[in-house]
């Protein structure tokens, strides 16, 4: 199979959010930024299993700026054998799938993997579009896919339970967890990451069309209400008159 | 016009066709046009969600669209969008809207807001709309350019408002592609509300001590007539079915009440679930990071506590 995995950087759950003054923009001053966890443990994972199993290739893509390439390398490490940046400074999820169709057209990948969604923005909307730029099939939130040829087997996750679909390539198909088992990079995969290829390329011309342009702070939380362990009645006429929600 | 896609399952609607219908018609108030819905394929009385809003029901069919592949229905969509001109498209934040906002703003080179929880605003011409980022620790405004948009609604995000009158149904002549994904089987548990739909939640964690113990939250479960979640560590050791994970790695949820049994609270457990409106938490341990999350409290083992809380609600059902 000849994949490509698109990988993108988020901050890390833990990471204290802070805005800049003007509150247009995270301030990224004290953010660990960490690769989207379903584009490592998953995405990538399942497209190394892949080539191990049948051959081909995995090539990992990143819309971003140099910092990027810290993420990219770790990718590397993991095993993928070469990587593309296209420098950008990407605002909205149409143009980061804009950039990587463009790259895409070309290049007839078999599967292109992405994590099912970016644990900051929750978008789940580059692999639709990606998709659709392409007219290619999409299957979203796959926790599980089989290739028989150049058939696939994929249960993808749907409300209360999964849902089991066949596609042939070339498809897309974003990751959720079940899709593969995490990998850490070892000492060897760190050290040949280096001097695997990693490729920038200019960013082709699109808009961003919907754009954060103001960031809060939730409304803080009033502290919290404790009732006697010993008298449930309490908490349920709470529950009822005062949250309304029984 | 702003364009409603009403997800059905099996000819029926579900709540999240009548909230997504609601936000529809707030939508359109907000922008000074009319709320229409596209219903696709057979359903049971589509007219009836006129009563969320709708003034008009657009029903497509055709043999594709028995079985969901994005390609088919994003593609039927974004025809209908075009033809009918619409300005805002609405889908629900659901496993299908998820697999078509993508498609659909690409289709339709528009901007787009996936998960949205507050009504848009219009101000001098500016459209603007609301979404939580950073796992609930931030709200972001976005700023949407162009002339078409879609956004996807969040589960719980509105309550659906019943108050207007059934709307008239007309067919949609839009051609139904076919598709290339084949549905060879939908697997899913009967009987009970899917987690991202439902309104009451009993989640436990580790502090159950086994599988053997769910009995008590099975119970309390079924007297509240809430669904069953757990932590992640719960699902990882099997003790608990994988769809019941909730968090970072699991589902996101905004349930009206989430009950939180011996969870310590992790960051990335309350990543998925501190939108819900009210959060109880049950815990031995005072100094439990989920309290600082609570509404309500309840310190104490959760073995003598659950039973109580159970009798109690039993009592309280009786007399309502
Ligand atoms: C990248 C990443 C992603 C993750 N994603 C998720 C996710 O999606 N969802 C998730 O849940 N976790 C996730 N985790 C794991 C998370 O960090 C925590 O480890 C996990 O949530 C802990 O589960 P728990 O609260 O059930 O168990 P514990 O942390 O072990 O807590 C058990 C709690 O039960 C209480 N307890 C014990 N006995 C009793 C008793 N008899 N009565 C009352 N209380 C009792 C204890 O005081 C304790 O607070 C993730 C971690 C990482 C690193
Ligand atoms: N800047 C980016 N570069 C490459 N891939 C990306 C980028 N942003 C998002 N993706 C991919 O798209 C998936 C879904 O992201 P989103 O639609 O933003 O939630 C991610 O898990 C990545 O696989």
């Amino acid at each position: 199979m000849k994949s490509l995995v698109c990988v993108s950087k988020t901050p890390d759950t833990t990471s204290k959010i802070s805005f800049t003054n003007d509150q247009s923009a995270l301030d990224t001053g004290n953010i660990q930024f960490i690769m989207n966890p379903y584009d490592e443990w998953y995405a990538l994972v399942r497209a190394l299993e892949l080539q191990e199993a049948q051959g081909g290739s995995v090539t990992l893509i990143n819309v971003g700026p140099a910092a990027n390439d810290a993420i990219i390398r770790k990718g590397l490490a993991i095993g993928a054998e070469k990587a593309i940046r296209i420098e950008a400074d990407p605002q909205s999820a149409l143009f980061v799938a804009k950039q990587i169709a463009g790259h895409a057209k070309a290049e007839n990948y078999d599967i292109i993997f992405l994590g099912k969604e970016t644990i900051d923005y929750n978008g789940s909307e580059v692999g639709g579009m990606i998709a659709e730029l392409l007219d290619l099939p999409f299957i979203s939130y796959a926790s599980h896919l089989e290739m028989n040829g150049n058939t696939a087997t994929i249960h993808r996750d749907i409300e209360g339970g999964t849902e089991v679909v066949e596609v042939e390539t070339p498809f897309v198909v974003s990751a959720a967890k079940g899709l593969a088992e995490q990998r850490i990079p070892n000492m060897r995969g760190i050290m040949m990451a280096k001097s695997k290829p990693l490729q920038v390329i200019q960013q082709a011309e699109a808009g961003d069309l919907a754009v954060a342009v103001h960031f809060e702070a939730p409304p803080p939380k009033k502290a919290v209400t404790l009732v006697d362990p010993e008298n449930m009645e309490e908490l349920v006429r709470l529950l009822h008159e005062e949250a309304k929600v029984i | 016009m702003v364009l409603v896609f009403a997800e059905s399952q099996k000819g029926q609607f579900k709540k999240s066709a009548f909230e997504a219908v609601t936000y529809g018609a707030k939508t359109a108030h907000a922008i000074g046009t009319e709320c229409h819905v596209l219903v696709l394929g057979k359903a049971d009385d589509p007219s009836s969600l006129g009563t969320y809003g709708a003034k008009k029901i657009h029903q497509v069919e055709g043999a594709g669209l028995e079985e969901f592949d994005s390609q088919v229905f994003g593609t039927v969509i974004a025809a209908a969008a075009i033809k009918l001109s619409a300005e805002v498209v609405i889908l629900n934040h659901s496993a299908k809207g998820k697999a078509l906002i993508g498609r659909l703003a690409a289709r339709l080179d528009a901007g787009s807001v996936a998960g949205v929880n507050a009504v848009p605003t219009v101000e001098n011409g500016v459209f603007k709309v609301k979404k939580n980022v950073f796992s609930g620790k931030a709200i972001a405004t976005y700023q949407i350019k162009s002339d078409v948009k879609v956004l996807s609604l969040m589960g719980n995000a509105i309550r659906p408002e019943a108050s207007g009158s059934a709307a008239p149904v007309e067919k949609l002549d839009v051609a139904v592609p076919s598709g290339r994904v084949k549905v060879k089987s939908v697997n899913t548990v009967e009987g009970t509300v899917p987690l991202p739909e439902a309104e009451l939640v009993v989640s436990a964690g580790r502090g159950m001590k086994g599988p053997e113990n769910w009995g008590i939250i099975e119970e309390l479960a079924g007297v509240l007539g809430a669904t069953t979640a757990c932590s992640r560590p719960v699902a990882d050791s099997g003790w608990r079915p994988h769809h019941e994970h909730v968090g970072q790695t699991g589902i996101a949820i905004r349930p009206n009440l989430y009950i939180a049994i011996g969870i310590s609270g992790a960051i990335q457990h309350l990543a998925g679930v501190n939108s819900s409106k009210k959060i109880v938490v049950i815990n031995k341990d005072p100094e439990a990071p989920f309290f600082k999350a609570a509404d309500y409290g309840v310190v104490g083992d959760l073995f003598e506590v659950v039973p109580r809380l159970t009798e109690a609600l039993k009592a309280f059902k009786a007399n309502h």
